[in-house]
């Protein structure tokens, strides 16, 4: 069967969607995410798109529901490298992907990712000390 | 106005839509659209297509370059002979949606488009059509 590609780097999966999708496709690379972030206990997932020349309402559907899955699971997703064109169109399609995080490149992505890791292992400390108060 | 070249195109699964998106996008490189232009076009044909195929049972895409006095266009109509649409205003409205998907296909087509036109019928089928012009 065709699938996208994930690969682990440390905390991370990358994935570089390279190829025009059909929708199965996109199904299949959103539940192998899910399965993989559990699978691998990753903190976050990198999604390339910049080979992408369409995102339609089906695409863009996927992206934010691997972000709110991820973001269940305890990981951040990062999308990078949107096209122009792409954005402009999902915007006038009535896409604005609000809780997608993105990045203009991969670089700045792997920024975010190592950041929101960084904050979430310092979050459990306070939150025990907080615990901890007597009132 | 005079219609240049045709092309029709079985959608019946989902690699359809795909091979829609890319004949689409042919020729629309072809009559010389931006790049902003051609993700337009295409992305609506997306959309339409997969209407097609998942409420109206697969049917057919027709591509026509058009030549209108000074400028040309590229027209697609999509058509399937699935229950049609009863209610025309509401399916164009965004959000709603009878599948699972976000009710954005038939607005955000038309946003896509110069000119729009649907004809359904319940029992049917349904003709959507759209023009891009250059």
């Amino acid at each position: 069967m065709e699938r996208i590609p994930i690969l682990k780097m440390g905390p991370f999966l990358l994935v570089s969607i390279q190829v025009d999708m059909h929708d199965r496709l996109a199904l299949t690379l959103q539940d192998d995410l899910t399965s993989r972030i559990v699978a691998d206990r990753a903190r976050g997932v990198l999604i390339d798109i910049s080979s992408l020349e369409v995102v339609d309402s089906f695409i863009g559907r996927m992206l934010g529901n691997i972000a709110g899955m991820s973001r269940v699971l305890d990981a951040e997703t990062v999308v990078v490298g949107m096209r122009p064109a792409v954005a402009i169109t999902l915007v006038e399609l009535g896409m604005s992907l609000s809780g997608v995080r993105t990045a203009l490149n991969v670089e700045r992505a792997m920024d975010m990712l190592q950041a929101s890791v960084a904050t979430s292992i310092a979050a459990p400390v306070s939150e025990a000390v907080n615990g901890h108060r007597p009132d | 106005m005079a219609t240049v070249r045709t092309e029709k195109l079985p959608v019946e699964t989902s690699e359809d839509v795909v091979r829609v998106r890319q004949a689409v996008r042919a020729w629309a490189v072809e009559l010389g659209f931006s790049l902003v232009e051609q993700t337009k076009v295409v992305t609506a044909a997306s959309e339409l297509a997969r209407n097609t195929v998942v409420h109206g049972g697969g049917g057919t895409c027709e591509l026509e370059s058009l030549q209108a006095d000074n400028r040309r266009g590229l027209r697609l109509t999509f058509v399937d002979h699935g229950p049609g649409i009863a209610d025309i205003e509401q399916a164009m409205r965004d959000g709603f949606t009878s599948g699972n998907g976000l009710g954005l296909g038939l607005g955000g087509a038309r946003r896509l488009s110069n000119e729009f036109d649907i004809r359904s019928q319940p029992g049917a089928g349904t003709l959507v059509q759209i023009v891009r012009w250059k």
